[in-house]
């Protein structure tokens, strides 16, 4: 069987900007594999080559055995494909997008209608609605039905909840995660670290580099040293003393705690107590905690000085 | 953060809003909203994408008009001194930044002009803030060649360079990398302790634990106003996460 993704060595510039320095990683069948990075990480670039979109400058890459460059027109037959920006007919109702999509893709709604179903009854009572009138919750269902309206055999999915609140969001994982039950390998990018661990397998990216690859859990387990979240009835002065703390490897606010990360054996929790109470600091409370991929992705960030 | 709230005496109030109600022929986007924003203070605006935020933000910084209720910004009156509510309030948001073809000086340069400050002025101006984000020898490159978390902090720094009362902050931090969104935090501090009263938008839910104040706004209306730390104890919520959910979850099950 042949590998949904394989990308070895892809460079892709645009004049003098790096898009894409070297990336190299597969994506296995029937996984759901993210990629994750903020903006500017490659994360287009990156969907486009392998949607045949751009051409690398330099390394190959194949969708399903097949190379993006010499193979592209077969390719295009066996992807489904959500781009960033809505990308539908505005002008088209719902029910015309879709039979528009099925058309070009020699299929009908009725065929591959099993795959959609879920997600597509739920904007059936819009059928005839210009899709330009649709919400953002309803234009992210119609597009996602619209590329798999061909029974793809490898979803791409770029940035399909940047800009989407928090319920949409999730409502948009749980359809992901029920598609995979059908056989497709889906390689979703998107600029939200909370969003790792509902994926199989994940690749931190930045200014064009993998920082790692592995599963969200394994990336976690990686992370060398302690994690400590500290509550403190007066955060902001809170975190400047952490910020100032000589074993501290990171001091981040983090919702409503300050993420401490210690990585010298030495460390002990007293230590830290009577450091905060010599500053002042009074009524605050320290837990030791498990890393979050937005704490590796940080500290990777600063082991690679990649950030600016 | 709790700590930013200042004791319970009286605070000078910024922002008024009573039961502003904006009608788009029969649609309603916002159903009678009141509130009070305070001096100083970070305001977090929060709710699902077509919750009328985005309908309320532009009546408060006086590009629309409300069809009825009180509206009062900076000290001025949203019907009648649209245009004084212009000149004491910045803007800014991931979609509407800088000049990309400008250089980082001419921006300021630029803005410094349309919000009326002298040569002087805008020079102090431009050197400070260029200094506090260290980015003084950037002075003379042309924006599109910055990283967007760059040109995030620069569009920041030029939507209070003219002092603003209020700064509002559409989603200020979408698509930034992790670090650079918490320094984008450090300025929003600053700028609150430094007095300028700060109105955001996010949809980054860890965010919201930063604001002193939250209000999820649900198909048009306010469901909720409160500390953050009062919210999750309010919807037995462990993060402002799950009470967003929780409200939110109510919107959608009536349809979009």
């Amino acid at each position: 069987m042949n590998l949904p993704v394989v990308v070895n060595d892809v460079h892709k510039a645009y004049g003098q900007v790096k898009a894409l320095s070297g990336l190299s990683f597969e994506v296995k069948p029937g996984e759901l594999f993210g990629f994750i990075g903020p903006d500017g990480a490659g994360k287009t670039t990156l969907l486009r080559i392998l949607t045949t979109l751009l051409v690398p400058d330099a390394g190959s890459a194949f969708v399903d055995g097949l190379d993006v460059v010499k193979d592209y027109k077969a390719i295009r037959k066996i992807v489904g494909y959500m781009p960033g920006r809505f990308s539908l007919y505005q002008d088209l109702t719902v029910e015309e997008n879709l039979n528009f999509f099925a058309g070009i893709f020699k299929t009908t709604v009725k065929e591959n209608y099993h795959l959609i179903e879920d997600i597509y009854k739920q904007i059936e009572p819009f059928k005839n609605r210009p899709a330009g009138k649709l919400s953002g919750g309803m234009k992210q269902k119609l597009a996602l039905s619209c590329a798999l309206i061909h029974k793809p055999k490898v979803l791409f999915l770029d940035e399909p909840t940047t800009g989407v609140d928090a319920v949409s969001r999730t409502e948009f994982w749980d359809m992901l995660k029920r598609l995979q039950q059908q056989d497709i390998a889906i390689l979703v990018s998107t600029p939200y670290m909370d969003e790792a661990s509902l994926c199989d397998r994940v690749a931190l990216i930045q200014q064009g580099k993998l920082m790692d690859i592995d599963t969200p859990g394994a990336i976690t387990n990686k992370l060398p040293g302690r994690m400590f979240a500290i509550t403190s009835p007066s955060m902001y002065t809170m975190l400047l003393e952490l910020q100032q703390y000589t074993k501290a490897v990171s001091a981040y606010p983090f919702g409503d705690s300050v993420h401490l990360h210690v990585i010298d054996a030495s460390f002990k929790i007293s230590d830290l107590e009577n450091y905060l109470k010599e500053k002042g600091q009074k009524g605050f409370t320290i837990k030791a905690i498990q890393a979050g991929i937005e704490d590796c992705f940080m500290y990777l960030m600063e082991k690679h000085h990649a950030h600016v | 953060m709790s700590d930013m709230i200042k004791s319970t005496d009286v605070r000078e109030t910024i922002i008024y809003v009573r039961d502003l109600v904006k009608r788009f022929g029969h649609f309603v986007a916002n159903d009678h909203l009141s509130f009070d924003v305070y001096k100083g203070e970070i305001f977090g605006f929060l709710g699902a994408n077509g919750a009328g935020k985005t309908t309320a933000i532009r009546i408060l910084c006086g590009l629309s008009t409300p069809t009825s209720g009180q509206i009062n910004v900076a000290g001025y009156d949203a019907y009648l001194e649209t245009e004084k509510i212009k000149q004491n309030i910045g803007y800014m948001s991931q979609k509407f930044s800088l000049y990309e073809d400008l250089t980082v000086e001419e921006n300021f340069t630029f803005y410094g002009g349309v919000y009326g400050l002298s040569r002087k002025q805008i020079k102090e101006k431009t050197t400070l803030l260029l200094t506090r984000l260290d980015l003084l020898d950037e002075r003379k490159t042309v924006l599109k060649a910055l990283p967007l978390g760059w040109k995030q902090k620069l569009a920041f720094c030029v939507a209070i360079m003219h002092d603003p009362k209020i700064v509002f902050l559409d989603e200020p931090t979408g698509g930034v990398d992790p670090i650079t969104r918490r320094q984008f935090w450090d300025l929003i501090y600053e700028a609150s302790h430094n007095g300028i009263t700060v109105f955001v938008t996010t949809h980054y839910m860890d965010e919201a634990e930063y604001c002193e104040r939250v209000t999820i706004m649900v198909d048009g209306r306010i469901d909720a106003l409160d500390t953050p730390a009062n919210l999750k104890l309010k919807y037995n919520a462990g993060s402002m996460n799950e009470v967003f959910l929780r409200l939110a979850r109510t919107a959608k099950a009536t349809g979009e």
